[in-house]
């Protein structure tokens, strides 16, 4: 099983989320993870989608079938080496005044930020990559997490080029 | 039908920008809907009234370039607008309201779907502030449709309605081919708007690719010079591309065998030398043969569908793969291709033909004389065939070759789904494309009548046969009533072997021949024991003469001719003939479900000798 990060632009039109995610569960695939949002062009939305992979499943397959999508614009693999991968976890952990000092610290080895304090729990706001996040919960863990949100990936190309400029152009050439 | 190998792109509509517009028309959407239906050339329409669509109703009433056919089952309005676009190449519309209006067109989308019909359905909606509250007769059908449509829309604005209209026929004719809903909110019909035309189509992530890629071809080409058993492969796309004229000319130049797939029956002509039948399941032992053998297969428009391949990881084991397909997604699919090739069936053969004269210029023709001594043996040995029933009842191969061997010049055949689909497509011969409608990849019974209807429609000159099981025929026969209402003679075979036949032949060879449920017209009268010799309920007879149709039946060979040709000679109602045939006769040759190909049988225990173990 290996895990793939797809950026998938599409028409910023209502349904074309369903469509989607809809296509995935039908050809057999599991999402791993999505974000949604819209582009810096208005009428394209954006769609970052971790996909867990089997041999006999290949990711190809799933592309074609994206691809034939009509809103689909644009789908374009990101490799972890050449792309930033970024998640928001939101996480409430048990404190008291014995233990915060400590959950403090933790934060800041993370950079991560304390966004609210209460006497009996301090929540968290963290960002980076799937293996930071994780090992920052794991070291939180033993405090006690109360509750626990996660957004999906999001990522993008490194380097100057945008995956975003030849599509509008097609949305251009249309108009 | 006329055909010319040009190699022409045959005309593809592309998204207008601008252009010379029609002067502004004020008026509803309702009206808009209907001009836009004039503007794009539907000129038949299948469907039903209902609240949601009804103000569309209106003005169609005084359309004089949109006939509207009055169905009795939204279902027979979504088949017989697939039999209209199969048999004609132009694009097939239904209409249905919304709710089960809606849910009715489900089945027949989803069969065009699978058979990439050019298909458009539209369907009312209630208004659209009530949509999310579970309106009287509200159903979320672009939803219930999204894995069976090619694309869909839903419309809340009248000034919506032409440009959705337009997209949805070009996405439905471009390409590969499929069907589109647009589903319209009751208030966008009722709402005044402007109707201009053409409107601007707005799809920028449709593109589809018909031209191939030159290296492709000529790859392609090397390895049918250098092949010594290759095989044309030949799928429904060549029928859809209107590539079968470039077809010939190709499996000419190169002297391979063809095979054509259940959905490309009359691509290239059955009376052909070169042709060796049709592949898979209950293909001739020649094709599957031939394709178990080949060293190189030359997929054309085809799909590499589970009934062709049997058992996938031993099909065609020593073949290497040329797969040309209009849609990525299909090559590699299923299995890997060596050369693949993305293009329009009709512009990768017209390109191939150039590439393979090429190729023999330089002294590059492929030589298959062994190739065919050994396909020449096996069809000598293993030809198409069947036994007449001892019992002295009509034997339902006959049957439908005689009505075959009667037809007149150009009959289309529209065929439900099972035993007597597999012998409609086996013992009637079809020289030309688009003369065989049938529901290949969705296998939906009740196909047949409404899809002849449609096709009837569509080709007024033309005999339409309709072949049709009784099981099938108690699914839609309804739609006769339409056919006798609204001139459109069909005529309708019943193969009435008085069971479920090919659940019925699974029963015998698979479950010790416990037939659960498979016979259908037993009752307190009849044991079932014998199927064919059943209640006669229905009967078939009174039923079609209760529609309005001239009705016959026929149990003795002695009476076969004689009652084909009364029904050939009936042109101003629609035709039926309950011909009641031995239920014990099997589809042969036949792969068992999950088996390989290897292990296809002729007949009953009987599998060929290939001679694989000669020595001499």
């Amino acid at each position: 099983m290996s895990k793939h990060t797809l950026s998938v632009l599409v028409e910023n039109k209502p349904g074309v989320l369903a469509r989607i995610t809809a296509l995935f569960s039908r050809r057999g695939f599991n999402i791993d993870s999505l974000a949604v949002g819209v582009t810096e062009h208005p009428e394209i939305s954006r769609i970052t989608i971790v996909v867990n992979v089997i041999e006999e499943l290949p990711l190809e397959q799933v592309t074609k079938q994206l691809n034939k999508l009509v809103n689909v614009l644009k789908i374009v693999e990101l490799e972890p080496g050449s792309a930033v991968q970024r998640e928001l976890v939101l996480v409430k952990v048990r404190a008291d005044n014995e233990t915060r000092s400590q959950i403090v610290e933790i934060v800041q080895l993370f950079r991560a930020k304390t966004v609210d304090v209460s006497p009996e729990a301090v929540t968290i706001e963290a960002t980076g990559g799937a293996d930071k996040l994780e090992a920052m919960l794991k070291m939180l863990e033993p405090f006690g997490i109360k509750e626990l949100v996660q957004s999906g990936t999001i990522a993008i190309g490194r380097g100057a080029r945008s995956i975003t400029d030849r599509s509008l152009r097609a949305l251009d050439r249309s108009a | 039908m006329t055909e010319q190998a040009t190699g022409a792109h045959h005309p593809q509509p592309r998204p207008r920008s601008g252009g010379q517009q029609s002067a502004p028309e004020h008026v509803t959407g309702a009206q808009s809907l209907i001009r836009s239906l004039e503007e794009v050339g539907a000129e038949t329409v299948f469907g039903i009234p209902g609240g949601a669509i009804l103000p569309a109703y209106d003005p169609l009433m005084d359309s004089t370039r949109v006939r509207h056919v009055l169905v009795r089952h939204e279902q027979g309005a979504g088949h017989a607008a697939t039999g209209y676009a199969q048999a004609t190449g132009k694009v097939g519309v239904c209409m249905a309201t919304s709710g089960p209006g809606a849910t009715n067109l489900v089945t027949p989308i989803a069969d065009a779907h699978m058979d990439s019909v050019p298909l458009v359905a539209i369907t009312g909606q209630v208004a659209s502030k009530a949509i999310g509250t579970d309106a009287f007769q509200e159903a979320d059908i672009v939803g219930i449709t999204m894995p069976v449509t090619k694309h869909n829309f839903l419309v809340t604005r009248a000034e919506d309605i032409p440009r959705t209209i337009a997209e949805a026929f070009h996405i439905a004719s471009t390409g590969r081919p499929g069907p589109v809903l647009v589903d319209i909110a009751k208030d966008a019909l009722q709402a005044r708007t402007t109707f201009q035309w053409p409107p601007v189509q707005d799809l920028p992530g449709y593109r589809p690719v018909t031209k191939p890629h030159a290296k492709q071809i000529r790859e392609a080409a090397k390895l049918l010079s250098q092949a010594k058993r290759p095989v044309l492969y030949v799928g429904g796309g060549v029928i859809k591309a209107r590539a079968t004229a470039e077809l010939k000319v190709l499996a000419e130049l190169t002297g391979a065998p063809v095979t054509t797939t259940l959905m490309a029956l009359g691509a290239f002509p059955d009376s052909h030398p070169l042709h060796v039948g049709m592949p898979g399941m209950h293909g001739s032992v020649t094709a599957v043969t031939a394709l178990q053998k080949a060293d190189l297969i030359v997929a054309l428009g085809a799909r590499f569908d589970d009934r062709v391949t049997g058992k996938l990881d031993s099909f065609a084991p020593f073949a290497k793969i040329v797969h040309a397909d209009i849609d990525p997604a299909e090559i590699g699919k299923n299995r890997a291709a060596d050369v693949p090739i993305v293009g329009d069936a009709r512009e990768v053969i017209a390109d191939l033909v150039q590439a393979v004269q090429k190729e023999h210029s330089e002294g590059n023709a492929g030589d298959y004389t062994a190739w065919w001594s050994d396909l020449n043996r096996w069809r000598e040995t293993y030809p198409l065939g069947y036994e007449q029933p001892d019992n002295g009842q009509l034997s339902p191969q006959q049957v439908i070759e005689r009505i075959g061997q009667l037809a007149p010049e150009g009959t289309i055949f529209a065929a439900g789904v099972g035993q007597h689909q597999m012998w409609a497509a086996h013992y009637i011969q079809y020289e030309k494309p688009s003369t065989w409608l049938n529901s290949g990849g969705a296998g939906t019974m009740g196909y047949a009548v409404p899809a002849a209807m449609g096709a009837k429609a569509g080709q007024p000159d033309r005999t339409v046969w309709a072949v049709d099981g009784d099981g099938c025929f108690q699914m839609t026969n309804q739609e006769l009533t339409t056919c006798a209402l609204n001139n459109i003679p069909i005529k309708v075979a019943i193969i009435n072997n008085g069971a479920l036949g090919m659940v019925r032949q699974w029963q015998t060879l698979f479950y010790n021949q416990r037939y659960s449920n498979t016979v259908l017209h037993s009752g307190p009268d009849a044991d079932g024991k014998q199927p064919s010799a059943g209640t006669r309920v229905p009967d078939f007879v009174k039923l079609s003469e209760a529609m309005g149709c001239h009705a016959i039946r026929c149990e003795s060979p002695d009476d076969l001719d004689k009652v084909i040709e009364e029904a050939n000679a009936i042109n101003d109602r629609p035709v039926v003939v309950d011909f009641i045939v031995h239920e014990d006769a099997m589809v042969w040759p036949m792969v068992a479900a999950g088996t390989s190909n290897d292990e296809v049988m002729f007949a009953r225990d009987v599998r060929p000798d290939f001679g694989d173990n000669e020595d001499d």
